[in-house]
């Protein structure tokens, strides 16, 4: 949605090679960024900043313990760079802005939303998507625990779902309703499958993962 | 003649127990492909640009400076020059790159200039002497329908109610076919009357219906002891399915194109996309295997579905995606009408209701919106009724699960529990008095259920006269309400075959929906054959296979179930026949148990599933199983379910929240086929039911035009940690098993919202009288409580 006025800021930031967006997504990276592709580097308050783009640039990742490589614009999420470039597609794109858990993975074992990491802060990390869980073509407890409870109805939930469980139940083994109401609080679920998916946790709590 | 019935329970191997999802394991493993994650190869990216205004002419579109960027495949106008928009974030033009972000810059360079037109996002009551006359209608009028996407009926209603203005050309009609009139609106305008002399109607947003009456309204008034008047509704809310809608799009030669689309109706999709894209139906194919929520909203190829096939077209047959970003599936691709009244009820002193009197109002954006059918549930001998439809820029309505009942039981079961308040009773035992106003078949129901519904809740303990609450700031209140629904089974055709080597495959052109529908067919199939749910092989969601209906209304359970049972019954009986001779018996006496087919009467004279069907010969033998068939008795499914629910909340009277703290469903559904998805689909229903009832609307701003939420952060659905305790009873067993298959989509997820209302009331003494109760309502209502 734009008007005539926000149509031609735009231009300018065109111009200048940052769009608004591109500028709120490259802004959140930190100078720690382990780099693959030399980056141009500016004086930005008296230090030297690297930055990146607007081209593609070279990056590498870890993903499910195998290695990734892509050409990559720095505004392009980690989401992204999953289901578009490497085809990994279990974490889902939904809100594309934090507020519904279905595109969450772990980073170095810790879930987060991978439509708001941007794939260039995921280099040098170890990614877990919920593609990684099942060994063997076993599933993990958790995930049987979602078919014996029916915790899926449509599904699209579900994998963000998942694996937000299992870090949930690794950081608490042994939670209390109350517990698994706050810990998975961050996803979110249209056809309602909620019930189910308590059930799922305290399944594999009783049991122990 | 074959025996189609259902077995008894008896003989049921299957059927009715609790049986997990055959495709959980793909869903939970992230191995499920949705539409949204079918990558195609040398996959291009769609994006639309949408208008910003809610009601504008397009003056002009410039698109050369997208036309010219690297990666750009393919620019497509949807809507051109002098076309006006009725709402804000319609489509306006389509690109393909050969990434997002390049395809976002493109729409970012697209420069239209639009001339804004005066707009109308409110639904607030209509102002007394706003407009309504209605004119015939005109062959433009009917265009404009068409382009807003009015639902078919609606437009065969209008046209019938207010005639044309003029008998048009077989041409025209061709015209307005082409641009998706369907036949049941090209035979209605045949039909209709001519008011040449009338003139055009005019543009009022306010249409009103003529007055309904049954009975004598006035004179039951005065005969009532006692009545009582309010004012109830629900808003406009979103589907917010999340997979959004969309298409991925090629042409694998000139005139034969492919289709991954998030539908709830694959059979169905190929027919309305042929005609705007002028190529046989039968040379598009639909495929779609899992798709991420639909709730009524995904029965057609959307503007934008079309133009991914447009664009591939543009772009030498390449396949083209566009799904919908969150934004733009909130603000266009579907919302729920509002509807909202002043209500009259009237009753005795006993308590039996005599009179209704109801003014309603509502809209479903460009189309207007129809009266919810209220009274609900109860036919009150003495009604009333007047609607009006407002017509404004919000963007279209489409069907939302229970079209219009969760808004009539709204309406409804919140006017009758005031009546109860008022006259003194518990709720429980005034809707138990009056229940035979309830359509005769379910009244048995509704009294079952009510009785079960209440000691599970406990509602005896719990229920107390409204506002009588233990003293303190955190007030606890219960509530219910009572529902119905059709849910009979649609037309299916099943292809079933049996391979010389035992193995079995199935073919439906149907889609699972995330209802359960695998699960359905094969347990259906499985039970019949008397082998293994594993030993099946099925394809369902592609126009290669036998069509079904679409997936709405409760329909598919009903649909899918009848034909899979009469192939199986079919194929099993021709097995027999082969197999009959080997085991020195007659075909009828043989029977299929445990994967062994033997002679009833001798089971140790047995073959092996495999032994009996390497008896077929050489060749597989297909058999299909068609619903409706009456050449197939009996009817294996059937119409009608009745189903309560109880709700007990607790509201903060100083911050005005309000949290659920327990829900209970009872519900029919006919003959279960699998109780564990049942349960499921009504503790869903219930959870949904707290998500509309607690939190959701559609909020338009009123300057702008636009709607202000259309995110998952402000557009609130209900999380894991709103929901209670959740008790969910399937009514099974005598009076409920023989009626055959009916449909469970819809009903749970129609009463809720007014349980929860009523709860809510209950608790705090007074109505707050639209959902969602969000605290800022109930504030309100506790305030206007204090000062009157
Ligand atoms: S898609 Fe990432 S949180 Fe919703
Ligand atoms: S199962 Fe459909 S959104 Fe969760």
């Amino acid at each position: 949605m734009r008007d005539d006025d926000s149509n031609k800021k735009e231009k300018q930031d065109e111009r200048s090679g940052v769009s608004r967006r591109d500028f709120l997504k490259i802004s959140s990276i930190s100078v720690a960024v382990p780099l693959v592709a030399g980056p141009k580097a500016v004086l930005a308050a008296g230090e030297q900043v690297p930055v990146h783009g607007p081209g593609a640039g070279a990056m590498q990742f870890t993903i499910n313990g195998k290695k990734y490589k892509a050409n990559l614009e720095p505004r392009v999420t980690l989401l992204d760079a999953l289901r578009d470039e490497f085809d990994i597609t279990g974490a889902k794109r939904v809100c594309d802005r934090a507020e519904c858990g279905a595109c969450t993975v772990l980073i170095n074992n810790k879930p987060v939303y991978a439509c708001s990491v941007l794939a260039i802060e995921a280099q040098g990390k170890q990614v877990t998507t919920v593609e990684s869980l099942m060994q063997q073509g076993k599933l993990h407890p958790i995930q049987q625990a979602f078919v014996d409870n029916d915790a899926s109805q449509c599904g699209f939930c579900t994998p963000g779902f998942v694996v937000a469980c299992k870090a949930f139940l690794d950081k608490h083994p042994n939670p209390t309703a109350e517990d698994i109401r706050h810990g998975l609080s961050g996803n979110l679920c249209r056809c309602g499958t909620y019930h189910g998916i308590q059930q799922a946790i305290a399944q594999v709590a009783q049991k122990g993962a | 003649m074959p025996d189609y019935s259902w077995p008894d329970a008896g003989h049921r191997t299957l059927i009715g127990k609790r049986i997990s999802r055959v495709d959980s394991p793909v869903k939970v493993s992230g191995q499920a492909k949705y539409t949204y994650d079918v990558k195609r190869p040398g996959l291009l990216f769609g994006k639309i640009l949408r208008c910003p205004y809610a009601h504008a002419k397009v003056i002009s579109i410039d698109t050369s400076a997208a036309e010219k960027m690297p990666g750009v495949k393919a620019v497509h106008i949807i809507q051109k020059s002098n076309s006006t928009i009725h709402w804000a974030g319609d489509e306006i033009v389509a690109v393909a790159a050969v990434d997002e972000p390049t395809a976002e810059d493109a729409i970012r360079s697209i420069e239209v200039k639009y001339q804004k037109l005066p707009h109308l996002v409110s639904d607030a009551e209509p102002p007394k002497g706003a407009a309504e006359a209605q004119g015939p209608i005109s062959m433009d009028d009917i265009d404009e329908m068409l382009d807003n996407q009015v639902p078919p009926r609606q437009m065969v209603e209008q046209i019938q109610q207010y005639g044309i203005t003029s008998k048009p050309e077989e041409e025209t009609l061709n015209g307005l076919k082409e641009d998706g009139a369907t036949d049941d609106v090209i035979n209605a305008i045949r039909a209709a009357t001519v008011h040449p002399e009338e003139g055009t109607r005019p543009k009022s947003n306010y249409q009103k219906a003529a007055a309904q009456t049954v009975g004598d309204g006035e004179k039951a008034f005065a005969q009532a002891e006692v009545s009582s008047e309010g004012l109830y509704g629900a808003p406009v809310i979103t589907h917010c399915c999340l997979e959004s809608h969309g298409s991925t799009s090629e042409w694998t030669d000139n005139d034969h194109l492919l289709v991954h689309m998030s539908t709830q109706n694959v059979s169905g999709i190929a027919g309305q996309m042929a005609e705007l894209l002028k190529v046989p139906a039968t040379n598009i194919r639909v495929h779609q295997d899992h798709i991420g929520g639909g709730f009524g909203s995904k029965f057609g190829p959307d503007r934008w579905g079309i133009a991914t096939a447009e664009i591939s077209k543009k772009a030498d047959g390449k396949p083209v995606r566009i799904m919908l970003e969150r934004d733009s599936e909130l603000k266009v691709a579907g919302a729920r009408p509002s509807a909202y009244a002043r209500v009259k009820v009237g009753a005795k002193k006993d308590g039996t209701i005599v009179a209704w009197q109801s003014e309603s109002w509502g809209t479903g954006g460009p189309g207007g919106g129809g009266m919810p059918p209220i009274p609900y549930v109860l036919s009150i001998p003495n009604q009333r009724k007047e609607h009006t439809a407002i017509r404004n820029n919000i963007g279209p309505a489409r069907a939302w699960r229970a079209p219009n009942h969760p808004q009539a039981a709204v309406i409804t079961m919140c006017a009758l529990d005031d009546l109860a308040a008022k006259l003194n009773m518990d709720p429980l035992e005034f809707f138990l008095k009056n229940i035979e106003l309830a359509t005769k078949d379910r009244q048995n129901t509704y009294r079952e259920e009510l009785g079960i519904a209440s000691d599970l809740m406990g509602w005896k303990q719990k229920w107390h006269p409204r506002g009588q609450n233990a003293s303190g700031n955190v007030v606890r209140g219960v509530g219910l309400s009572m529902h119905t629904w059709g849910g009979r089974g649609h037309a299916s055709d099943c292809d079933l075959t049996l391979h010389p080597d035992g193995s079995v495959d199935i073919k439906l052109g149907t889609q699972d929906i995330g209802t359960g529908t695998r699960t359905t067919i094969l347990i259906v199939a499985a039970d019949t054959l008397g082998i293994p749910m594993d030993g099946i092989k099925l394809y369902i969601g592609d126009t290669l296979y036998p069509p079904s209906g679409g997936s709405g209304g409760s329909t598919t359970p009903g649909g899918v179930s009848s034909s899979t049972r009469r192939a199986a019954v079919d194929a099993r009986d021709a097995l027999f026949a082969k197999v009959a001779p080997a085991l020195n018996a007659q075909p009828d006496d043989l029977e299929s148990v445990n994967g062994t087919v033997r002679v009833k009467s001798n089971p140790s004279k047995s073959l092996s599933w495999k032994e009996a069907c390497s008896k077929l010969g050489a060749m597989p033998v297909t058999v299909r199983g068609k619903n409706p068939d009456k050449s197939k008795p009996p009817d294996l499914t059937n119409s009608g379910v009745g189903g309560v629910s109880m709700a007990e909340v607790e509201v903060d009277t100083d911050t005005g929240v309000v949290k659920a703290k327990k829900m209970v469903a009872v519900q029919d559904c006919g003959l279960i086929i699998d109780l564990k998805m049942a349960e499921s689909s009504c503790y869903g229903a219930l959870i949904m039911g707290i998500s509309y009832a607690l939190f959701e609307e559609k909020v338009m701003d009123q300057t702008t035009g636009r709607m202000l939420n259309p995110n998952m952060e402000y557009y609130r659905l209900a999380g894991l940690n709103d929901i209670p305790e959740l008790v969910v009873h399937m009514m099974t067993g005598k009076g409920y098993d023989e009626r055959g298959v009916i449909g469970l989509g819809e009903p749970p997820v129609i009463s809720p919202g007014a349980a929860i209302s009523n709860a809510v009331a209950n608790a705090i003494g007074v109505r707050v009288p639209f959902l969602p109760l969000t605290p800022d309502r109930v504030l309100a209502a506790l305030s206007q409580k204090a000062g009157a």
